[in-house]
């Protein structure tokens, strides 16, 4: 079982839960699976309710309620290494599927019921290569826009390392159990960034680049995207019969990464990029 | 004026940056409007078998009966228009070609497949769809999922158990309560919608969903909806930008004026010379 819960008092230790049924209890009485002998605790305090990998606290009406974190909640979604308290005591959750969760292999898409068959092979890591199809036949021109991923590529196959003894230990309510990650954000952002309108009735204006697209231009006439990357910026030409330029140079159809103090022209108006900090 | 002019169709699949196979499945029938993807699932190559007799049995069969006949049609039993009916009947069909497939050859045991489709006609879409690949729809500055997922994690935040921002950090993501091809029957779920001129669909396995934010994927669509194939290209590279842990592809699909299917003896004569 690879979630469990650490009671401790004062920084002292006083018992470890696994986590090992659906539903489990916490509160004074002898009955409750986690049983905390205080008249600060109510008979029957907080719920663990577990649904395969994901953990969530529940209130059960309790007289003093509960925090997580430091926070008063009624009902909360556990995240790993979370502190839960219940008076002097205090529960952390832990969770050990989270650190498991880079692997390839536990992120697989999975049917509920059905006896999927798993593959423990370890797989090899992907080839950036592109496959694209085009159906419009007007478009014919754009075709291999995509700056080649290899540098990034190139420091990911670390992960892919075989990870298949931890199949079994996983809990089994449904096919072989398999975390998927949360959406993480790009490991390395780039150094901050803003653009200054150099020319124009908006001369002096400054564009601070906070997100991950920036849009430049005039929807029908010219525009070109700044998209933030993990290893930088890039400026790509979307549509319009002219592309811009950078430091007086016609952009090609491909990104352009940025340098600092690069001057951009678009639709007649010069800007600067710039990194801050 | 007919489909294969009103609409711009660019698609792309790519295999992440963590795993070798590419399990995703697209096709794109510009001539009759149609649009599949399928994301596939099952040991070694069985997820690429499953997804990939997915999209050629809805593509090749549908686009064969539209050569001959209209979506509009309405079918004499059920009174279903023929539009809806080709994609029950044609992702049923899947099923069972991919439930026999895996009964039959031990290698293929368990496989199946995610579908999400989109049948664009009378200036209407009909989006069938088993699983949790989407199908989202930009239109002005309002971008959401026209679909909604047949996964644990939907049922939870139905129930209210989970919340939505609560639901990207879950670890329990990727089980799907509907595949095609797991057991004999299957029920697609299909909604037929109106279309407008301007709106962008977007049909995406959760290999982007997963790895962009919903807002992320909305700026891109927004900023670069005048270069399909480079928003395309977008999508993916912030996918694989931010881990590509999983297969990623994209349909896009641009209404570009209005398509209503010819009526009467008329229009179906003028239809007929244009042929």
């Amino acid at each position: 079982m690879a979630a469990k819960l650490i009671l401790s008092m004062d920084g002292v230790v006083i018992n470890e839960y696994p986590i090992s049924k659906e539903r489990m209890t916490v509160g004074r009485k002898a009955h409750n699976d986690i049983v905390i002998d205080n008249l600060a605790v109510s008979g029957e305090h907080a719920a663990i309710v577990t649904i395969l990998n994901d953990s969530f606290l529940e209130d059960l009406d309790s007289t003093n309620g509960l925090a997580v974190n430091g926070a008063v909640v009624k009902k909360h979604f556990l995240q790993p290494n979370d502190v839960i308290e219940i008076g002097k005591y205090h529960l952390k959750y832990i969770n050990d599927q989270a650190s498991q969760t880079t692997s390839a292999d536990f992120e697989k898409t999975m049917v509920l019921r059905a006896p999927v068959k798993q593959a423990a092979a370890a797989e090899k890591p992907a080839e950036p290569g592109f496959m694209s199809t085009q159906v419009d036949a007007n478009k014919a021109a754009a075709a291999e826009m995509v700056e080649k991923t290899g540098k990034f590529g190139a420091l990911r196959p670390a992960e892919a390392a075989p990870a298949p003894a931890n199949t079994a230990a996983t809990p089994a309510p449904a096919a072989p159990s398999a975390p998927a990650a949360s959406a993480a954000p790009a490991a390395t952002a780039p150094q901050a960034a803003a653009i200054q309108i150099l020319t124009g009735p908006n001369a002096g204006k400054e564009l601070d680049l906070v997100k991950n697209l920036t849009t430049l231009g005039k929807p029908g006439v010219q525009v070109a995207v700044l998209t933030r990357r993990p290893h930088g910026f890039f400026i790509t030409h979307v549509e319009g019969e002219n592309f811009p330029l950078v430091n007086g140079q016609a952009l090609s159809d491909k990104p352009h990464q940025m340098n600092d103090h690069d001057v951009i022209e678009l639709a007649g108006v010069k800007m600067e990029f710039y990194f801050k900090g | 004026m007919k489909v294969i002019d009103a609409l711009e169709i660019v698609s792309q699949t790519n295999p992440g940056m963590v795993r070798s196979h590419n399990e995703d499945s697209v096709a794109c029938e510009a001539a009759c409007g149609l649009v599949v993807l399928a994301d596939g699932m099952g040991g070694y190559n069985a997820g690429e078998v499953a997804s990939g007799i997915a999209i050629s049995v809805t593509a090749m069969e549908i686009a064969h009966r539209l050569q001959n006949a209209s979506p509009i049609e309405r079918d004499e039993q059920s009174g279903e228009e023929l539009g809806v009916l080709l994609l029950r009947d044609n992702i049923q069909k899947a099923n069972a070609s991919i439930y026999h497939a895996s009964k039959s050859q031990p290698q293929y045991a368990g496989m199946g497949t995610t579908i999400v489709a989109g049948l664009f006609y009378d200036n209407r879409v009909a989006v069938g769809h088993v699983g949790d690949s989407r199908m989202y729809r930009l239109r002005g500055e309002v971008f959401e999922s026209i679909t909604r997922d047949h996964s644990l994690l939907q049922e939870q935040i139905d129930s209210g158990i989970i919340s939505i921002e609560d639901a990207r950090h879950s670890k329990n993501k990727n089980l799907v309560t509907r595949a095609v091809g797991i057991d004999a029957e299957i029920a697609a779920e299909i909604h037929v919608h109106d279309v407008r001129v301007g709106d962008i669909y977007l049909l995406c396995s959760d290999g982007l969903n997963d790895m962009v934010e919903d807002d992320d994927i909305c700026a891109t669509l927004h900023a670069m909806q005048g270069n399909l194939p480079l928003a395309a290209e977008q999508l993916i590279q912030m996918a694989n930008d931010n881990g590509g842990r999983d297969n990623v592809s994209v349909i896009l699909v641009k209404v570009k004026s209005e398509f209503a299917a010819p009526r009467g003896w008329l229009a179906k004569a003028i239809d007929w010379f244009n042929k």
